[in-house]
């Protein structure tokens, strides 16, 4: 199954090849500038904009669709529901893709990234939210790998070790759903220290629960849009729970979906009334805080109860994509369109192209690993030497 | 097929209680401070500023800093709002029209001078927000930065409400955040700040903060004409040794007044107080929900070993059937089985009679079972001699 090579995914994936060849040869010589002229050449931050989109897709983005990985191995091994149990490999190995990257990525954006493990082995600075998304993030970093071992132990034929990282699965689990608690909400958290900085609207005491809840929700999302990308380009891979799980994952997954964002709904709701922010719905701030709430958390629960209702996979997977995209809305909301609303637009920021082309860059590795992996290791497919047992 | 109402609504609360509770628990790991009592301050009566710019020339010289774009004695640079920047620890701004010939200082057609620089808060949002514990408070009430171990994340500019830390972005390889230090070097050699030291009308006063204070108070008391009702710096934010006095509402002067009076550190307490909850409570939630499940499971395998057992004694008649249907598509029974959620016991003995037929008939025969049961009363092959082993998940069953 592994073998096989599809001649129409050769032409698709040379297009492909030139694409990321480009794209990776543009990233590294702005890794080269980024590293030898500064933060400043490169970028557009500034003293009152100290964080752009390194921050706020890369990190605040990255980690929230890189949550697939805790909410499905917590769904299958925690709660119960085997059926979706082809689907954790996957969802492991974009969170730990999607990890990697973030911190890839916070070596472009910290001034000195040789000292990003100073504060656990210098200096904690404990009373900082950032310490604990630090520390929470190389832990589950950690995790992820472990999880993620057991594919690539198949691969080289390591049983030994395998067969110790599969017992520590419920263990791994738990001490995963443990800290992206931690860290998911804590990266709402780090906004709390600013609420002179960040719109009223967005800003709430209630972030580090918003920011959780949406990485469930990002989580269950990412999952059913990863599976449609990877049933129309990985589908020769596929084995057949995985071919099988092409439906009803899309179901179940949208099914809880609807039922999170509902509630993140009501207590968004819920927090605009606790700080009777109603009047700042009437200002232009409002319409796109509107937008936002009615047109990416609103709507696509409404979609994902259709979908579930109708068992339309067609519209509870456009219903992924339009979820996803708004995660990325929301993170950016917080870290950049609605943070600093109180300056003079001269003093606002937007990205430079160049801090735009090194995300496009760390993306792109992420594809191309992403692709590496599944078509040599056992991801899509139930490895043939673990399967009868 | 999906998960239960009931299901998913435990889960939402066990999420709630990880992601809610805490935020009543206040400051379980922040440690309170709340300022040195005899720490040291300064006082910037704005109504006594002329805007020379002699402070930031003489703290220009007095740190070391870079020679600056503009010279010192070039006032046209009060046209434009400024903010302290790399290398640039003060800066002075004008709000208002600025002065003619006629309009004298304190004469009340002047245009305000504003001093900018670090307010060494009493609870700094900078310090709270470092993660390597880069900004100290010192006793004499500065707010000092150490370079050696600063990682350039620069939370702590996106924490001072003052938006006063700036950074050496064009510095590629040692890039430092820069601020005012209260001339702390000066301060514990016994000298003056340097700007202080250069205000030639004492618009810059050092002291201490509680003498300051008083100070401010009664030149508020003596010329309830002159100034404005309020001390900034004495509240705000939870206080600052830098303290302000001005003759027109300080938001008109580039100084926030909604900033509010809690200190940053209690802005993020609850939130770290949640840390050590759900620490607490999390692995305890999931490991129940866990043994729930499993439990769930076992008794779900016992129904089946029972419906296998009924079955057997029927067995001779169906065998054929049963073979039949177990070598028909597996998609075919997962569209039978699709969004059915609580399934009728008949048809669950039915199936879990055929899914054991085909088992025993043809073992191994079948990667992936098609009826894998959660909340429905279909049991799955979690008995150990089920077909439908994945790599990962029977282990931990063993
Ligand atoms: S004004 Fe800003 S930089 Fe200065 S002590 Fe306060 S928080 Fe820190
Ligand atoms: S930029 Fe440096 S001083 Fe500021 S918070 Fe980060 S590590 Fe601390
Ligand atoms: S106290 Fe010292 S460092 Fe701060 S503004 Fe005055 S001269 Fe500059």
């Amino acid at each position: 199954m592994s073998e096989m090579v599809h001649p129409e995914d050769n032409k698709r994936f040379s297009r492909f090849n030139i694409v990321a060849g480009a794209i990776v040869v543009m990233g590294l010589i702005l890794t080269v500038l980024r590293f030898t002229k500064g933060l400043g050449p490169v970028s557009n931050l500034s003293d009152y904009n100290p964080w752009g989109i390194w921050i706020g897709f890369d990190l605040l983005v990255g980690v929230a669709l890189a949550a697939g990985g805790y909410v499905t191995s917590a769904a299958v091994y925690l709660f119960g529901m085997k059926r979706y149990h082809a689907a954790v490999r996957p969802a492991i190995l974009t969170g730990f893709l999607g990890y990697a990257l973030v911190v890839l990525a916070l070596h472009y954006d910290v001034g000195r990234p040789w000292r990003l493990p100073y504060p656990f082995i210098v200096q904690p600075g404990t009373t900082s939210l950032l310490f604990e998304v630090g520390a929470c993030v190389a832990l589950y970093l950690t995790v992820l790998f472990i999880e993620f071992s057991p594919a690539p132990m198949e691969w080289l034929g390591l049983k030994k070790a395998r067969a110790i990282v599969v017992k520590l699965t419920i263990l791994l689990t738990i001490f995963g759903v443990v800290l992206s608690t931690l860290h998911q909400s804590s990266l709402g958290a780090l906004f709390l220290i600013a609420p002179s900085k960040l719109h009223p609207l967005w800003y709430s005491s209630y972030l580090p629960v918003y920011f959780f809840i949406t990485s469930v929700i990002a989580g269950l999302s990412m999952v059913i849009f990863e599976s449609t990308l990877s049933h129309q380009y990985f589908a020769h891979k596929m084995d057949a729970e995985h071919l099988a799980e092409k439906d009803t994952l899309p179901l179940g997954f949208g099914k809880a979906a609807a039922f999170v964002l509902a509630g993140y709904f009501m207590i968004k709701v819920v927090g605009i009334a606790a700080d009777n922010n109603w009047h700042y719905l009437a200002t232009g701030y409002g319409a796109w805080f509107l937008v936002e709430l009615l047109g990416f958390v609103a709507l696509p629960a409404f979609l994902y109860a259709v979908g579930v209702r109708e068992k339309n996979v067609r519209l509870i997977r456009w219903t992924a994509g339009l979820t996803v995209l708004g995660v990325v809305v929301n993170r950016f909301n917080v870290s950049m369109v609605a943070f600093n609303y109180h300056l003079p637009a001269a003093d606002r920021y937007f990205p430079s192209w160049m801090e735009i082309g090194i995300s496009v860059f760390i993306v792109t590795i992420g594809i191309i690993a992403y692709r590496f992996i599944v078509t040599r290791m056992p991801i899509l497919y139930a490895h043939p030497d673990y399967d009868a047992h | 097929m999906s998960i239960s109402r009931r299901k998913f609504l435990g889960w939402m609360s066990a999420a709630g209680t990880g992601a809610l509770l805490p935020k009543h628990l206040g400051a379980a790991t922040t440690v309170d401070f709340s300022g040195y009592p005899d720490s040291m301050g300064v006082l910037h009566d704005i109504v006594r500023c002329i805007g020379c710019r002699r402070c930031e020339a003489a703290c220009n010289a007095v740190n070391e800093l870079p020679a600056p774009a503009e010279p010192f004695d070039d006032l046209k640079v009060l046209e434009r709002k400024r903010r302290s920047s790399a290398g640039v620890y003060t800066v002075v701004n004008r709000y208002g029209a600025p002065p003619t010939a006629d309009s004298a200082p304190l004469s009340g057609a002047s245009p305000a001078y504003v001093k900018k620089q670090c307010n060494h808060c009493l609870e700094p949002a900078c310090a709270s927000a470092c993660f390597v514990k880069a900004f100290t408070k010192t006793p004499e009430g500065a707010v000092i930065y150490d370079a050696k171990v600063c990682v350039g994340c620069r939370y702590c500019m996106i924490a001072c409400p003052f938006e006063i830390p700036a950074y050496e972005y064009d510095n590629p390889l040692t890039p430092e955040v820069t601020k005012c230090t209260m001339c702390h070097p000066r301060i514990v050699e016994g000298l003056l700040p340097g700007c202080v030291e250069a205000c030639p009308t004492e618009a810059l006063i050092y002291g201490k903060r509680e003498d300051l204070l008083a100070m401010a108070r009664r030149r508020i008391g003596k010329h309830p004409d002159q100034y404005v009702e309020h001390i900034y710096g004495e509240r705000e934010m939870g206080g600052t040794n830098w303290l302000y006095l001005a003759g027109e509402p300080f938001e008109n002067l580039g100084l926030r007044t909604d900033l509010g009076t809690t200190s940053a550190p209690k802005l993020t307490s609850g939130a770290l107080g949640a840390v050590p909850i759900v620490v607490g409570l999390w692995p305890v939630l999931l490991t129940g929900v866990y043994a729930m499940n499993k439990r769930k499971e076992k008794l779900a395998a016992e129904a089946q070993a029972a419906a296998v057992a009924a079955a057997e004694s029927a067995a001779a008649q169906t065998l054929t059937e049963a073979k039949e249907k177990a070598a028909a598509d597996q998609k075919a029974a997962l569209e039978k089985l699709k969004g059915e959620h609580e399934k009728a016991v008949a048809e669950a003995v039915e199936k879990a009679v055929s899914d054991a037929l085909a088992e025993a008939a043809a073992k191994a025969d079948s990667p992936a079972d098609a009826a894998d049961g959660d909340g429905d009363a279909t049991p799955d092959g979690e008995t150990g001699a089920a077909p439908d082993v994945k790599p990962t998940s029977d282990e931990e069953d063993a």
